[in-house]
């Protein structure tokens, strides 16, 4: 997709950053379109707030070029951008009142008094504050003080609003309802909002364009309705709303079989018999009491009403766990016929089949990777020093409780349910990702021992 | 019943033994006589004589009371310049810290905290020593200079705890509407830090000014005199100055009038808080 760059407000160009060894932002690349509503969406840790940090202007970047209006601002102090922020905890001044707080900015800027008065007045107006003005900022409740922050900012006209988890500290219904307020500021005033947050419903609701981001890296850039229905991996799928992820095979273009059944669908391009992720949202399964109409069956395990809609969780003759949501209730236990359109298929290219590491030798049978030393098979035709790269499947990595039982151990980071196992995703410490299909039950921040079968290594020598 | 009784009793003897002293000297600052412990009959000649440089009252002669009077004078000069830099070179190295991360931060908080438990004693020799080796003439500067380090750390201590109370965005906020970090310093941070400046301010005021063992030796033979250091001399010489008598009430009046202004503030500043 072309954009003019006279629409581009903002251009992110190789943004990388590392706090000590972490690194924070990998080579991020982003152009925001002027006057969209833009979301940095991630879990906590992900480097959204970084990045929001650096359009600001309080954090450099170790290498990359921020561009605004095509101009870059990298060298320019925070005071100079034509930028303001909206921060998490308000950051009010609590010495002065609502009047001085929001007038903080034009004051700076030597505007007439007169002026001043006005703009703040008309602010005042827009975020429903009129009559707080010279009210005692520490007296006002969080939605309020929050009210005062956003008319703080906008009071200066920047050119990009940045707001960091604005409504993170509110409640629920507080929340809700600043949403739509927000939403409706963006459209009144047009100017470019960039959006900070880890709720991915808030993000769904309020963007134009959202930004998946993980582990420093984007996932994804595109509108809500993309992101939801056409997610590109699994973390993606997993992050955004509930899904059923399970893996499959692409047997040929429009064909796809998982949960131990053939499907049609509407990808092409991946191959034949390739193996996939598969995602299929709970609102996408259609459930029914006849059973010959149905691609499977299975019988229902849980039922829970959920207010609008009912979500079961039902146990496929094959073994496979889907969950369900539907207007109707299915009796638990009772047997049940499902179906699936072709179009409701989300097909995902694997980022992965296997854990790929590298190590060197350190005799025929140890072999040094992961920054720990393992056991491996006796390798004919290499010595020690050699380099080879070595293939071990999801599977057959072995997590152990006993920490002593691993040849080096790592936390739970990212957990992934596939319908009948668990995917994990691993980390060292020394920052080696580590993938494993497991039936056994983990959580997350679990520190586990690792173990790997000298028998499950393949190993193949790197030439030079 | 008794147990009640028991302890408030306890806790009026307590009371009575600190501030026995203080009344004691207060008393007899009514009183001409030149040895403490003589009561000659009510009088308030001493406070005439205080006031007067002697004129008034013939209690001690004038060189004395003008030699008083401007131990007096520099005690309270020495102890306003040197908690005024205090303060402000406090305040900047308390931001500082703040801001420091890791082991540094411990390191320098550490630091700061040796010259409020080393004994005044060895403050003094060494800062004398270093005087002595720098060549610097010993007299007004070289006390000021004295006073200034050991009362820094005080404030650094007072102005902390405010950074931390402090929401962190705040400074970032004035950045990001326009100030320099000049200006954000100035309109932001210090109003949030002026509580803690102040008291910090108070606490070296009143360690500056009865400090003792580093004025004596950084004053060098100099002839400068502090209260401290006046008094010293004079008790050694064969007698307190009486007039002494009437100046320490007088100190302990205002100490006293302070305190119960700060502490009456905030009192009243706590009931319309929960009102």
């Amino acid at each position: 997709m072309k954009v003019d760059p006279k629409d581009i407000i903002i251009d992110i160009q190789h943004i990388s950053k590392a706090f000590g060894d972490k690194v924070v932002l990998d080579d991020i690349n982003l152009y925001i379109k002027k006057g969209e509503f833009l979301t940095l969406l991630g879990p906590s840790g992900c480097g959204k707030t970084t990045m929001l940090r650096m359009i600001a202007g309080f954090l450099g970047a170790d290498s990359g070029v921020i561009l605004l209006d095509g101009k870059d601002i990298s060298p320019m102090p925070p005071h100079e951008r034509p930028l303001n922020t909206v921060f998490q905890k308000y950051a009010l001044f609590p010495h002065l009142d609502v009047y001085d707080n929001v007038a903080f900015g034009l004051k700076l800027k030597k505007t007439p008094k007169e002026e001043i008065d006005q703009r703040v007045k008309k602010v005042l107006k827009l975020v429903s504050m009129s009559d707080y003005e010279d009210r005692d900022v520490n007296s006002l409740s969080g939605g309020q003080q929050q009210r005062i922050a956003i008319a703080r900012a906008l009071v200066n006209q920047p050119k990009v609003l940045l707001l960091d988890e604005p409504l993170a500290a509110l409640d629920l219904k507080m929340r809700k309802d600043m949403q739509i307020e927000l939403k409706e500021m963006h459209e009144k005033l047009g100017i470019t909002f960039v959006y900070v947050t880890h709720d991915q419903e808030e993000a769904l609701t309020l963007s134009d364009t959202i930004v998946v981001m993980n582990e420093g890296k984007i996932q994804q850039i595109g509108t809500p309705m993309d992101i939801y229905n056409e997610p590109v991996n699994s973390f993606v799928a997993d992050f955004i709303g509930e899904s059923n992820i399970v893996n499959g095979t692409m047997i040929c273009d429009r064909k796809v079989e998982f949960i131990g059944h053939e499907f049609d669908c509407v990808d092409e391009g991946f191959g034949e018999n390739v193996p996939v992720d598969v995602v299929v949202r709970p609102e996408d399964i259609y459930i029914m009491n006849n059973l010959d109409a149905a691609q499977f069956t299975g019988t229902v395990q849980t039922c829970i009403f959920k207010g609008v809609h009912y979500e079961m969780t039902v146990i496929t003759k094959e073994g496979y766990e889907v969950m369900i949501q539907d207007y109707n209730c299915f009796e638990v236990g009772s047997e049940v016929g499902m179906l699936i359109k072709p179009a409701d298929i989300q097909v995902m290219k694997k980022e992965r089949i296997c854990n790929t590491f590298e190590g060197e030798m350190l005799s025929d049978s140890r072999i040094w990777m992961l920054d720990a030393e393992f056991d491996c098979e006796p390798q004919e035709g290499l010595s020690k020093g050699d380099m080879v790269k070595v293939e071990v499947p999801f599977g057959k990595i072995d997590l152990r409780d006993n920490l002593d039982e691993g040849s080096t151990d790592g936390s739970v980071s990212f957990i992934l349910y596939k319908g009948n196992h668990y995917h994990l995703t691993v980390i060292t410490p020394e920052g080696h990702h580590i993938y494993v299909d497991t039936n056994d039950v983990w959580d997350k921040n679990d520190i586990v021992g690792i173990h790997i079968d000298p028998a499950d290594m393949k190993i193949t020598k790197i030439s030079e | 019943m008794m147990k009640k009784i028991l302890a408030k009793s306890y806790l009026g003897l307590v009371l009575v033994l600190l501030y026995a002293p203080i009344a004691f000297i207060a008393i007899y600052s009514f009183t001409t006589a030149k040895s403490l412990g003589n009561w000659t009959g009510f009088s308030l000649d001493l406070y005439s004589s205080l006031f007067t440089g002697g004129r008034a009252a013939d209690v001690s002669s004038h060189e004395t009371l003008s030699a008083l009077i401007a131990a007096l004078n520099n005690t309270l000069l020495i102890a306003f310049i040197a908690s005024l830099a205090s303060t402000f070179l406090g305040t900047l190295a308390a931001i500082g810290i703040f801001n420091m991360k890791g082991r540094w931060k411990a390191a320098v908080q550490f630091t700061n905290n040796i010259p409020l438990l080393n004994p005044d004693i060895i403050t003094g020799v060494s800062l004398f020593l270093l005087f002595v080796f720098l060549h610097f003439s010993r007299g007004y500067l070289t006390v000021i200079l004295a006073h200034i380090t050991f009362c820094t750390p005080y404030v650094v201590l007072n102005v902390l705890p405010k950074l931390s109370q402090m929401n962190p965005n705040i400074y970032e906020a004035a950045l990001d509407l326009g100030a320099t970090p000049m200006q954000a310093l100035r309109k932001v941070m210090i109003p949030q830090l002026r509580p803690g400046m102040i008291s910090g301010f108070i606490l070296a005021f009143t360690m500056s000014l009865d400090d003792f063992a580093v004025t004596y030796f950084t004053a060098g033979s100099s002839g400068l005199d502090t209260l401290s250091t006046y008094i010293y001399a004079d008790a050694r010489k064969g007698g307190l100055t009486p007039e002494l008598r009437p100046l320490m009430t007088i100190i302990f009046l205002i100490i006293l009038a302070v305190l119960l202004f700060v502490n009456l503030r905030n009192f009243k500043k706590n009931k319309s808080l929960t009102i």
